[in-house]
């Protein structure tokens, strides 16, 4: 038998002995230490922000910065685009984990809070004074959307991009359908305008919303299509999901419709199959308008319910600001997110990014620059009626459980479409009542 | 005056006499400190980067990983108190009864399958072919190579234009043509990525049975060439014994890079499509310990595939390494 030698022995505890104390050390235990909760919300000084890596964004970011910092020598803003990762949301949570969160992150999305709050990485913006008023005043009802279950607002809305039809009037043209009016008024006249589409050889993808199973690709396919459908329905209401249902499935059933009769493609598109006229029509918010403005002869319609409808609901596809645990002077924090999100700093958001602040009454809050921009008055119109993803622990697994159901059932055809959404019912529910 | 010159002298200039008195006393010390240290002591200090990158880049998370499997686990902010109460294998059942996770050790389990051979024969059979190249030997190595390089992200559009719907193979197949297309087809998308994968990586393997091929005297083909053996039998009874521990090692890292296959399903069916045909044990890790802060359910899953790829390689070694070791 082999014997180990003395020195390969110590080596072997010390090895033990360093994972031991790593492991304890990770353990998350150990005292509170720092500033306790109530002055940290009052503490000033120098603060971290994180924004998005969207050139448009990164344009506003830095001149917010700049505005904040002249104003405020001690309590300069040190701002950066997101690392890059995979996606900004598991940046933001590994940055929790090992504690170096900024205070800010002007672009955290409403999906990933609850999980951020199950990290203990969030602050209740309810614990400062003016917390609660203030975003009640700015955005009114719709924030009641992004209220924790625990009834604590741990994300300010910020702005969203209500997603809505967009088609090539190009491609309509030359399947001879009339671009100005298109027929889009009701789930049954997308049918078969994708139909007449796709029959007259103008294009060989009438639709092609991307069918890859990632958590988040329902928001831009069945998604907008169910809110339009159920008056705003989210996926779950009062923990329960809403989808296993008459408007869910006649959902469900219309791109079931588009697969079969190959109207959408079932591969995966590397890139934007609209912005390179590869498909005829897509579901985007008014971020795209900045994107197709020298690329597509576009237009865009309300996302069409089963019905004609002159109010339909659409998805938010939100982007929140909310404040990290990190945070040492999260006074500071509060102020800034406060100036941030100022009726002033909305308007240049807007006028930068083309992105709606989520604020009450936005088409008469800046009616000056809808005049001059006439394109993005329908979302303006349409930003006080949409669906957020439902503010739910396991959000991101609910999301999943869903997507793999819808891909099992309506993209691939190897299930039934009531067998799926039932059986993901089920299980969205019990995710839904886990802590 | 220090030790090394006291020793230095008991060495060089002292009497026998002094030296068989004096050794008695130093001898248990001196054995004492050359048994901790062992022979070499210096060794230590040279392999002691290695052995603190080994413990801490791969013992340590390992371990780690092994006790986030028995716990009700999920990353926290510091200070965060949270109970992380032990949990058995609780773990491990949630993971190994999920039919995702079955499915998906099934779809590596054909990627591997599939991947493993192919790449050892491919890659034995094109390396002897470079061996006796003369000309253009350089370009073709390099070409061969370049592909492992690249990044996948680059290449998997060359596939994507390859094997889509309306891709130039299908383009060449005509009527042939699957129908659901390669990569949206069930039974077709796993043997796709197993191929990209193959071809991605040749290059590396080629290049490992190339230094192995140097090794073989070329007085057993000569000998061989004497006796009349045909180039089929020198191949199979000089080269492919020749070079059977770069093939154990071929064997061996195939496995281990196909078993962690991620970003190739990740890229080129849209995660593991179709409806999770090529969905990999790794991808599912990503999905439930990142996206879905479950990493205990991840690292339970991870040491299951880390044990499942040491008994199939500890098999491998034993089929392809013969009695070599």
């Amino acid at each position: 038998m082999k014997r180990f030698s003395t020195a390969t022995r110590v080596l072997s505890v010390a090895a033990l002995t360093i994972m031991g104390a790593g492991l304890a050390g990770c353990g998350g235990g150990g005292g509170a230490g720092g500033s306790t909760a109530e002055s940290a919300t009052t503490a000033k000084g120098p603060i971290k922000i994180w924004y998005s890596n969207n050139e448009f964004e990164v344009k506003w970011g830095k001149a917010m910065v700049e505005s904040w910092n002249a104003a405020h020598p001690d309590e300069k803003i040190d701002a950066q685009e997101i690392p890059a990762g995979k996606s900004s949301e598991e940046v933001i949570g590994a940055a929790i984990t090992a504690g170096n969160a900024p205070c800010l992150v002007f672009n955290t999305a409403p999906v990933a809070v609850p999980q951020f709050q199950k990290q203990g990485g969030l602050v209740a913006l309810d614990s400062f004074p003016d917390g609660a008023q203030y975003i009640k005043e700015r955005t009114g009802d719709l924030a009641d959307q992004y209220k924790s279950t625990d009834g604590k607002m741990y994300q300010l809305p910020w702005k969203s991009n209500p997603v809505v039809l967009y088609y090539n009037k190009d491609i309509f043209t030359q399947a001879g359908l009339d671009a100005e009016n298109p027929k889009l008024g009701t789930q049954a006249e997308f049918v078969e305008t994708a139909r007449a589409l796709v029959k007259s050889g103008a294009t060989a993808n009438a639709v092609w919303p991307s069918p890859a199973s990632d958590f988040f690709q329902s928001w831009f396919d069945f998604y907008p299509f169910y809110a339009a459908n159920s008056q705003g329905a989210p996926l779950l209401k009062d923990g329960k999901a809403t989808f296993d249902s008459e408007e869910g499935k006649q959902v469900a059933a219309m791109f079931e419709t588009l697969y079969q009769e190959n109207l959408a493609s079932k591969e995966v598109f590397q890139g934007d199959a609209f912005g390179e006229g590869k498909s005829a029509m897509s579901l985007a918010g008014p971020w795209a308008i900045a994107a197709y403005k020298d690329k597509i002869n576009w237009g865009a319609v309300p996302v069409p319910g089963s019905e004609a409808q002159s109010d339909g609901s659409t998805f938010s596809d939100a982007k929140n600001v909310a404040m990290y645990s990190a945070c040492e002077n999260q006074g500071t924090a509060w102020e800034v997110m406060k100036f941030a999100t100022s009726k002033e700093q909305d308007g240049k958001l807007l006028a930068d990014t083309g992105q709606m602040p989520m604020r009450q009454d936005l088409p008469a809050t800046y009616a000056d620059y809808f005049a001059t921009n006439p394109l993005y008055t329908q979302f303006a119109e349409q930003a006080g009626r949409t669906v957020e993803v439902p503010n739910v622990p396991n959000s991101v697994e609910i999301w999943q459980t869903f997507r793999t159901a819808y891909a099992k059932s309506v993209i691939f055809g190897n299930e039934s479409v009531d067998a799926a959404f039932t059986g993901a019912a089920e299980k969205v529910n019990q995710l839904a009542a886990q802590k | 005056m220090s030790l090394r010159s006291a020793d230095g002298g008991a060495a060089s200039g002292q009497t026998a006499g002094e030296t068989a008195g004096r050794a008695p006393e130093r001898r248990p010390e001196a054995r004492k400190r050359k048994n901790f240290l062992g022979r070499q002591p210096l060794g230590l200090l040279f392999s002691a980067p290695y052995v603190i990158y080994v413990l801490a880049v791969l013992a340590f998370p390992l371990g780690y990983a092994v006790y986030i499997s028995f716990h009700d686990y999920f990353f926290t902010a510091p200070r965060v108190k949270v109970d992380r109460p032990f949990v058995g294998l609780d773990n491990y059942i949630t993971v190994l009864t999920d039919p995702a996770v079955q499915r998906s050790f099934a779809n590596i389990g054909v990627f591997l399958v599939i991947n493993v051979p192919l790449t050892v024969g491919l890659s034995l059979v094109l390396a002897n072919a470079l061996n006796r190249v003369t000309k253009l030997r350089t370009f073709f190595r390099v070409s061969y190579y370049v592909p492992y390089v690249t990044a996948s992200v680059a290449v998997v559009g060359v596939w994507l234009f390859l094997f889509q719907q309306n891709g130039l193979v299908n383009e060449l197949l005509g009527p042939l043509a699957p129908n659901p297309s390669w990569l949206v087809n069930s039974w077709l998308a796993m043997p796709t990525v197993a191929l990209y994968v193959t071809w991605k990586q040749l290059g590396f393997f080629i290049l490992l049975y190339l230094a192995a091929l140097q090794n073989i005297p070329d007085e057993l083909y000569e000998s061989a060439s004497v006796d009349g053996g045909s180039k089929w039998v020198q191949f199979w009874n000089i080269t492919v014994p020749g070079v059977r521990s770069a093939s154990v090692l071929v064997t061996l890292l195939a496995t281990i890079t196909g078993a962690n296959l991620f970003t190739e399903p990740y890229l080129l069916t849209g995660g593991g499509g179709p409806d999770g045909a090529s969905t990999s044990p790794v991808f599912l890790m990503y999905q439930k310990g990142i996206l879905q802060g479950n990493p205990d359910l991840a690292a339970a899953l991870g040491v299951v595939l880390v044990i499942g790829v040491l008994l199939i390689a500890l098999i491998q070694k034993r089929l392809v390494g013969g009695k070599e070791d």
